[in-house]
């Protein structure tokens, strides 16, 4: 078990807990610089790990942090990515300041989703967020001379200061760059006075009101940053899909941010990463299984002489169109059920069991039954 | 010169005074109570105070000036810091990020500087770690610096509010029932800091309280309420002592 001493007031303001936990993200690293020699054939689908990182990242500020839901997301997504092939296609702006600008125009869709905001909560937020999501899906497919309505716009590769993002490879490199700088910058939020009033705002509105957090202010920000992430994140995802429609932007992706961030464990940035592996590598992961799972039942069953025919009756069962949202739903509920914190709070559980080997309690992470509930506020 | 002053403070909900017609002055210095049976209006008169509810009429004078339409998150920085009766916490958040944000009122970065986390945000968070200490040692909190709310007995999430409202440096501290779910012993402990509060850092005290023991060791002066009305106002013997008081309390 390791004990960590605290000799000076900034050790709390690192980055890095200890130096081991450094050499461990350096280990990261690393191993995300080797991974396109290990699997050259999934680069494409590992930046849209990277992309839904920065996506959850995005919904886990708002979310997580602030404690304001929105099922809308996929909207701010859309509007980043058709303001990015605007600005980069039809005006030839060079592409970091386009997106810079789409960040900025997105920030201001979320000041203007989160104006409202201000003065609803819970599920209504959630409501209203829904339906600015729709109406953003409509505006997109109708708004024909920008987007090109249902017919789609095809989107060019990413050139950055005269260098041309070809291949999978520099793109991969590429989003793992803004989702690194994306993590850097929330985490420096979350450490300095803004981050700390979000968290407030979450966890007891009247009591961040009465220590001085100006509810609208800060409400506002987190929208506005939430959003801003949404549009970088939309800049690249309009470049990993490489061709634009309205209908991408729909609801159900809206819903898979979510459980992103609900399956990754709200309230911590890691959340938001493991969050992001597993809503971008199941369909990957599930249509692996959808070629191999049948075989595999095969050859098990074939033991009994029954081979062919479960093999046909697996197969079946595995090319059902319905599958993979049918899985994403049930993995939702089993994480409700028995893992409220998420990925990242099963990752918390397994690191603590190690450190505190042989000694550690389940009582640990039991929760306590509160009794006293405060009557809160409105 | 008062410190605090509410003039003919009143507040109606539909049909029913919630307060009606209270005045009182804190002097610099003073530790005031107010008392009351339960739904007197007591707790009401401190979301008057920390301007969480709109009064009807009436006006609220802090340290001079006018507060009575101040936005709430305005007052922290002013110089009023306050605790709630059923602790407001942030739970999910540990007791030194609790105590941070108490320090919210003195934020001097903007949100670039903060996205950047540049020099000065560093420099700014070490002043508020160093404050937050300070407050840390004067309640005794140092075993409790990196604990979740959440795994925090009563007790002691009682202190940390305390912590969090010392955090802002205030000159006016309101209490709102300090050692309501505390034992004998911790009540003890509480009363010696409202005592300390008051002597080693010069900050005038509003408390609403039920415990007699507690009032009578550390009030200065006490305003008994009932149904929003003022029922007598003086030391906490002649209070206690007032054939008013005692019939709102005990009936005829």
């Amino acid at each position: 078990m390791r004990f960590i001493f605290k000799t000076d007031y900034a050790q709390d303001l690192r980055l890095f807990r200890d130096e081991v936990q450094r050499n461990w993200y350096w280990a990261l690293l690393v191993g995300l610089l080797v991974l396109p020699v290990l699997v050259p054939d999934y680069l494409i689908d590992i930046s849209l790990v990277f992309i839904y990182g920065l996506c959850g990242l995005s919904l886990m500020v708002l979310a997580g942090f602030t404690g304001l839901v929105s099922l809308g997301h996929a909207a701010f997504l859309g509007i980043g990515a058709y303001a990015h092939v605007f600005f980069t296609q039809d005006l030839h702006l060079p592409w970091l300041l386009s997106v810079v600008l789409s960040a900025a125009i997105t920030a201001g869709a979320g000041v203007v989703v989160g104006l409202p905001a201000l003065r609803m909560t819970g599920i209504y937020l959630t409501i209203a967020t829904l339906a600015f999501a729709l109406i953003i899906q409509e505006v997109l497919t109708h708004w024909d001379g920008f987007t090109n309505g249902l017919l789609g716009k095809a989107v060019e590769k990413p050139v950055i200061f005269g260098y041309r993002v070809g291949t999978d490879l520099e793109f991969y490199f590429l989003c793992m760059i803004f989702l690194g700088g994306g993590l850097w910058l929330t985490r420096n939020l979350l450490r300095t006075p803004t981050g700390r009033a979000w968290v407030a705002i979450r966890d007891s509105e009247i009591a961040a009101q009465s220590m001085g957090v100006n509810l609208a202010l800060y409400k506002t920000i987190a929208f506005a940053y939430s959003a801003a992430l949404m549009g970088v994140a939309g800049a690249l995802f309009s470049h990993q899909i490489k061709f634009l429609a309205p209908d991408i932007f729909n609801i159900l992706l809206s819903i898979q941010f979510l459980l992103m961030v609900v399956v990754g464990g709200l309230g911590s940035l890691h959340g938001a990463v493991f969050g992001a592996i597993f809503v971008a590598m199941l369909p990957v992961m599930i249509s692996e299984a959808r070629d191999t799972v049948p075989v595999w039942f095969g050859h098990v069953f074939a033991l009994f002489g029954a081979g062919d025919a479960v093999q046909a009756a697996v197969d079946r069962f595995v090319k059902q169109p319905g599958l993979e949202p049918g899985i994403f739903g049930l993995i939702l509920v089993l994480f409700i059920l028995f893992e409220p914190l998420g990925i990242y709070g099963r990752w918390v559980k397994i690191k603590v069991y190690f450190s505190l080997f042989p000694l550690y309690k389940r009582a640990t992470f039991k929760r306590q039954k509160s009794y006293m509930k405060s009557e809160r506020l409105r | 010169m008062s410190l605090f002053k509410a003039e003919n403070l009143a507040i109606r909900f539909g049909g029913i005074k919630a307060v009606d017609g209270v005045s009182f002055d804190v002097e610099q210095g003073q530790v005031f109570t107010i008392i009351g049976p339960n739904g007197a209006g007591k707790t009401t008169i401190f979301n008057l105070v920390s301007r969480i509810y709109d009064a009807t009429d009436g006006r609220l004078v802090f340290n001079g000036e006018d507060i009575t339409r101040v936005p709430p998150h305005e007052i922290a920085a002013r110089g009023i810091a306050r605790t709630f009766q059923n602790i407001e916490l942030f739970e999910h958040a540990s007791v030194l990020q609790n105590l941070l944000l108490g320090r919210h009122a003195h934020k001097r970065t903007n949100f670039v500087e903060e996205l950047l986390f540049l020099p000065k945000a560093r420099r700014l968070e070490l002043d508020h770690r160093e404050a937050v200490e300070k407050v840390i040692d004067f309640l005794d909190l140092q075993p409790y610096r990196d604990s979740l709310i959440v795994n925090l007995p009563y007790g002691v999430r009682k202190v940390v509010e305390v912590a969090r409202a010392l955090c802002t440096e205030p000159k006016l501290l309101l209490l709102d029932e300090p050692s309501s779910g505390l034992n004998v012993e911790e009540t003890e402990d509480m009363a010696f800091w409202i005592q300390d509060i008051r002597s080693l850092l010069g900050i005038t005290v509003l408390m609403v309280e039920h415990d007699m023991s507690l009032v009578s060791a550390v009030s200065d002066k006490v305003l008994a309420l009932n149904y929003g009305r003022p029922l007598a106002m003086g030391t906490a013997r002649e209070v206690q002592e007032h054939p008013d008081v005692i019939k709102a309390y005990l009936g005829e």
